[in-house]
């Protein structure tokens, strides 16, 4: 697999690493456990388009946000996780 | 089997003769010669015996997927007889012998055959299971190949990375047309080839073939193409990720290298892996003497040796004229063609050790020591099929093909269809072009994506690719008698038929209960008719039938080409040649390599309690942190507060993770108003720098913190012991006084006259130290600088071992040793560190949470009451005899003391300090231990640490 780094270009899917799907951190404050552990446990793991988190470790050392197909694994977007909008 | 006179397309050089030894006997071939050639034409007939049955076996492909004749060489088991080339003075031994080659066999296969029938693995062996040892030895007979040596190969393995923009599997008429086009429409070709030469099949073919094939390895020497021989794709994965194994045989094209993987990232992958021809399945189909006519082609074209004396065709098609016509030219007597066409068949073959007739189906019995059989041909489609793309059933043409390749894959000649060579050639030819321009298409895209980066213009231009279909050929897979499927794991028709009877009526569980294609050969030959078989019993045609699921690896793999060459990466301190040369026994500590001890850990300790010692502390994670919100993002990443350190202070901070799992701890120290120096575990520095530029690049975009690994920009040296300030003092114009340097203050200053220096104020041994990081080009400088100023306080080095025996004594943790993966802070005993007032840290609301609970596990300080005990670490502690409610987590024997010490992780209920528990020892038996007040043993105040 190939993921396009926005900094780096095209590199080998062995360079980063997968940290994970993305997921929203509720409020610390806040949150039921219910709600964190959701947080720390439970992922979607969809057959398809999904979005993750990966690190490009061997790279530039930038978290990117990738889009890809789980079935095909073909990569559709990646963009640097500083830049995203924040959510 | 003799040699026969000169051959127009023989690969063999008659003026250099080989020696070599096969079964402890002298034996000779020319260059060029297989094992298997060499041997054939010294009239050897039988290359080994079958797995089960131990029936004898002889040649029936004659090239790398021939199952009947692995053989080791030179110790080098599994090795491809009928494909590896003679060398000299190569020892030459069969395989799956037992009891050995010339053994009569007829006994054996009697009695042993009633009980290894169609899952004999599952059924003769499962019960009593207390004899399973003594099954596992008969098994052991029945386990294919050699032996794995026990001396390492005198060759190495190795690696490549390539990134060609076509690569092209398989070297035939088509794959070299292929190659040579896409070279030619400017484009980088890498060719792989499974045999020593190009070719395919135009090697073994007549005067037509030999001028067409000069005509295309010109075509390829003049181009651009890089081609490896003797390599074969074993995979293709996501993105075209191709890996090729490329071998040499001992002392082959490689040199010094055996096999090399070679891992490819294709921009297109064009297959052109031709036709593998298929053996019938009839009475009597393994006995030496039976051969495809494609083996009977190779060995009088390539190799020229007379395969027989007396043959018998059974042919469906052209190969198998052409094997008749190569045959009576050299003067072997045809003496039948029977033409399958016209429904002319063989019903059995008759023989003991090797062919002596056949019964045909007209009834006559013809006597022959040589049956060829022409009777149709396999596409091997797996490199298509791991590409996504689906094997489709022609009943037409009695074979599968491929339908469904993605964008970045294609197919080319035989594979594909038949046709005449012009035909394949040009088929070749115009999907090399069209593959050259896709790949110019796909590098277009990748430099796009590239910053900078020039974009290559596209010539969207389109390929017509000639159609080919593939030819009707009649479906001949079983013939009238029942013969052997696979001929690796000896399964039969019979067997298949047996296995579908007993409920395994699909492809998948058919092959996996009588193992047939799971053998070394991996069914490259007998798939289609194991689908056969099974369509056979069920009553199922071929294609509601289906294949099996083809993966990787296409050939088997070595485990060395695998690993490749041995790259140890270590990391080493500026300081490491200085241990290495005074006697440092070394510890491999992740990617560190670390001075364990110099010959006695307990006079290191003793230094370092009664003068002073020095320890290399190098590989201590550090990371220089500048911004003003440093705070901010040390109060997210620690449980600790961290606002109102002041410049020149020292915190020890406790990282959690978002569960609340102790991950890392180590000292922060305050440089400057906006410049703070923090260090890690060795082992937790990677994982603390992805975790903190997590925060930065994800979570908390606003902080203005600029982190910046400095591990190895320093060496760091602990200074330790109540000499410590004294020795220190003779180096540095520091003022290391009590007052003016307190515990838990940094600062930076001028030691052993380099600048830039940190000293810290710290002590993990609990004594009096300092810690001095260096600028990394001076520290074996400042090092040997300490031990030469200290020569008359009794300075000397100390290893990770005695570090290890002094913070026990002490009571200090380390993460990962005294916690684990479930360890939160509170169990750690470091509660005291967390400010739940804080809003947000990592792991804050799982810590909250942990402090309403009483169900874990805490940290204590133990000391068995028998202090002479030491229990090994992990030991158990237990209550009731079994019920596990602790562990020893850290235990040594401790100098200071003269008693055992430990910590331990035990059950709430016996925290309370002098309870008494239970320590399971690993061996048997059990000792006593006390829990303690606290985890320090020695010094439980802190009055050396502060002193
Ligand atoms: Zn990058």
């Amino acid at each position: 697999m190939l993921i396009p780094c926005p900094l780096c270009g095209p590199r080998d899917a062995l360079e980063f690493r997968f940290v994970d799907e993305t997921v929203r951190r509720p409020e610390p404050q806040s949150a039921s456990p219910e709600q964190w552990r959701s947080y720390l446990y439970l992922r979607a793991n969809r057959a398809g388009a999904v979005t993750e988190l990966w690190l490009h470790r061997s790279g530039c050392r930038q978290y990117v946000v990738v889009e890809r197909d789980s079935l095909t694994n073909t990569v559709t977007a990646a963009r640097l996780a500083r830049k995203e909008a924040v959510s | 089997m003799t040699r026969l006179q000169p051959q127009p397309g023989e690969v063999i050089d008659r003026d250099r003769p080989i020696r070599f030894r096969w079964v402890g006997r002298d034996h000779q071939g020319y260059a060029g010669d297989t094992i298997a050639s060499a041997l054939a034409a010294a009239g050897v007939r039988v290359f080994g015996r079958s797995m089960k049955y131990h029936r004898p076996r002889g040649l029936l492909s004659a090239d790398f997927h021939d199952p009947n004749c692995m053989v080791t060489v030179d110790g080098e088991p599994n090795v491809r007889g009928a494909h590896r080339l003679v060398r000299a003075g190569m020892d030459v031994r069969p395989q799956d012998t037992w009891p050995s080659l010339r053994f009569d066999v007829k006994a054996a296969n009697q009695l042993v055959g009633r009980f290894l029938g169609p899952g004999f693995y599952y059924k003769t062996f499962m019960r009593p299971a207390r004899l399973w040892p003594a099954y596992e030895a008969v098994l052991g007979r029945f386990s294919h190949g050699g032996h794995a040596p026990s001396e390492p190969a005198p060759e190495r393995y190795d690696h490549r990375y390539v990134h060609p923009d076509v690569l092209v599997a398989g070297g035939g008429p088509a794959g070299m047309a292929a190659a040579a086009a896409a070279a030619g429409a400017g484009v980088s070709v890498l060719l792989v080839e499974e045999e020593q030469e190009l070719g395919g099949h135009l090697r073994w073919g007549g005067p037509d073939d030999l001028a067409a094939l000069r005509d295309l390895r010109a075509a390829m020497a003049a181009g651009s193409v890089e081609v490896l021989t003797d390599s074969v794709v074993t995979g293709r994965y996501d993105g075209n990720w191709v890996s090729v194994l490329q071998r040499a045989g001992a002392g082959g094209a490689t040199g010094t290298v055996r096999e090399r993987m070679v891992k490819a990232r294709a921009k297109h992958l064009v297959v052109a892996a031709g036709l593998i021809e298929r053996p019938y399945v009839v009475g009597g189909n393994d006995l030496p003497g039976v051969m495809l006519s494609t083996a009977v082609r190779r060995l009088v074209n390539l190799y020229a040796v007379r395969p027989g004396d007396r043959a018998v065709v059974l042919s469906a098609n052209a190969s198998g004229a052409a094997a008749a016509d190569d045959l009576s030219r050299v003067g072997v007597d045809v003496v039948r063609v029977l033409d399958a066409r016209a429904g002319e068949d063989i019903t059995r073959i008759r023989g003991r050790s090797g062919v002596q007739a056949v019964e045909c189906s007209d009834g006559t019995v013809v006597e022959c020591d040589l049956v060829v059989t022409a009777v149709g041909w396999t596409a091997p489609l797996t490199l298509l099929t791991l590409a996504g793309g689906r094997a489709t059933y022609r009943a037409d043409a009695a074979r599968f093909v491929a339908t469904g390749l993605p964008d970045d894959v294609s197919a080319a000649g035989g594979l594909v269809g038949d046709g005449t060579l012009e035909q394949l050639i040009e088929h070749g030819r115009a999907v090399g072009r069209d593959a050259a321009r896709r790949a110019m298409r796909v590098a277009s895209v990748l430099a796009a994506g590239v910053p900078g980066a020039a974009v290559p213009a596209v010539h969207d231009g389109h390929v017509d690719v000639p159609a080919l279909q593939p030819a009707p050929h009649p479906e001949l897979f079983l013939g009238a008698t029942d013969g052997i499927v696979d001929y690796s794991e000896d399964v039969s028709a019979k067997d298949l038929r047996a296995a579908v009877r007993e409920g395994y009526d699909s492809i998948e569980l058919a092959k996996r209960y009588t193992t047939a294609t799971m053998g070394p050969a991996q069914g490259k030959l007998e798939a289609v008719n194991s689908i056969a078989a099974v369509a056979a019993a069920t009553g199922a045609d071929l294609a509601a039938t289906g294949t099996t699921t083809g993966r990787p690896p296409y050939v088997p793999v070595s485990l060395g080409a695998l690993a490749g060459r041995s790259h140890s990466l270590l990391r080493r301190s500026p300081v490491q040649g200085w241990h290495d040369a005074h006697g440092a026994v070394p510890l491999y500590a992740g990617a560190w390599i670390r001075p364990d001890h110099y010959g006695d850990p307990v006079a290191e300790v003793r230094a370092v309690r009664e003068a002073v010692g020095l320890i290399d502390v190098t590989p201590l994670g550090k990371f220089d942190l500048r911004g003003a919100d440093v705070p901010s993002l040390l109060e997210l990443l620690y449980v600790n507060r961290w606002r109102k350190l002041d410049v020149g202070s020292v915190r020890y901070g406790v990282m959690c993770a978002e569960d609340g799992v102790v991950l890392d701890d180590g000292v922060t120290g305050r440089l400057g108003p906006e410049h703070y120096l923090m260090t890690t575990t060795s082992s937790g520095a990677d994982a603390a720098h992805d975790w903190m530029e997590r925060w930065l690049q994800t979570q908390r975009r606003d902080l203005q913190v600029h982190v910046t690994p400095v591990t190895a920009n320093y060496a760091s040296i602990n200074v330790a012991g109540p000499r410590s300030r004294e020795l220190l003092a003779r180096l540095t114009s520091l003022d290391l006084s009590a007052s003016a340097f307190g515990y838990m203050r940094v600062r930076t200053g001028r030691v052993a006259d380099v600048e830039d220096c940190v000293v810290w104020r710290i002590g993990f041994t609990g004594e009096l130290s300092f810690e001095v990081h260096v600028p990394a080009g001076y520290g074996l400088h400042v090092w040997e600088a300490l031990l030469d100023a200290g020569a008359d306080v009794g300075v000397r080095p100390f290893g990770v071992e005695a570090q290890r025996i002094l913070r026990l004594e002490k009571g200090h943790l380390i993460v990962g040793q005294d916690t684990d993966g479930l360890t939160q802070a509170y169990g750690a005993g470091l509660g005291w560190a967390v400010k739940a007032d804080k809003p947000d840290f990592a792991g804050k609301p799982e810590l909250a949470w942990q402090l309403m609970r009483e169900d874990y596990l805490h940290l204590v300080g133990l000391q068995p009451v028998d202090g002479t005990a030491v229990p090994p670490e992990a030991s158990q502690i237990v209550e009731d005899g079994t019920r596990i409610v602790g562990r020893i987590t850290s235990s040594r024997m401790s100098p200071t003391l003269g008693r055992s010490v430990c910590l331990a992780m035990v059950a709430p209920h016996l925290t309370a300090a002098g309870t008494t528990v239970t320590v399971r020892l690993p061996g048997g038996g059990s000792l006593q231990a006390r829990v303690m007040p606290q985890h320090a043993h020695v010094d439980p105040e802190g009055v050396k640490l502060r002193a």
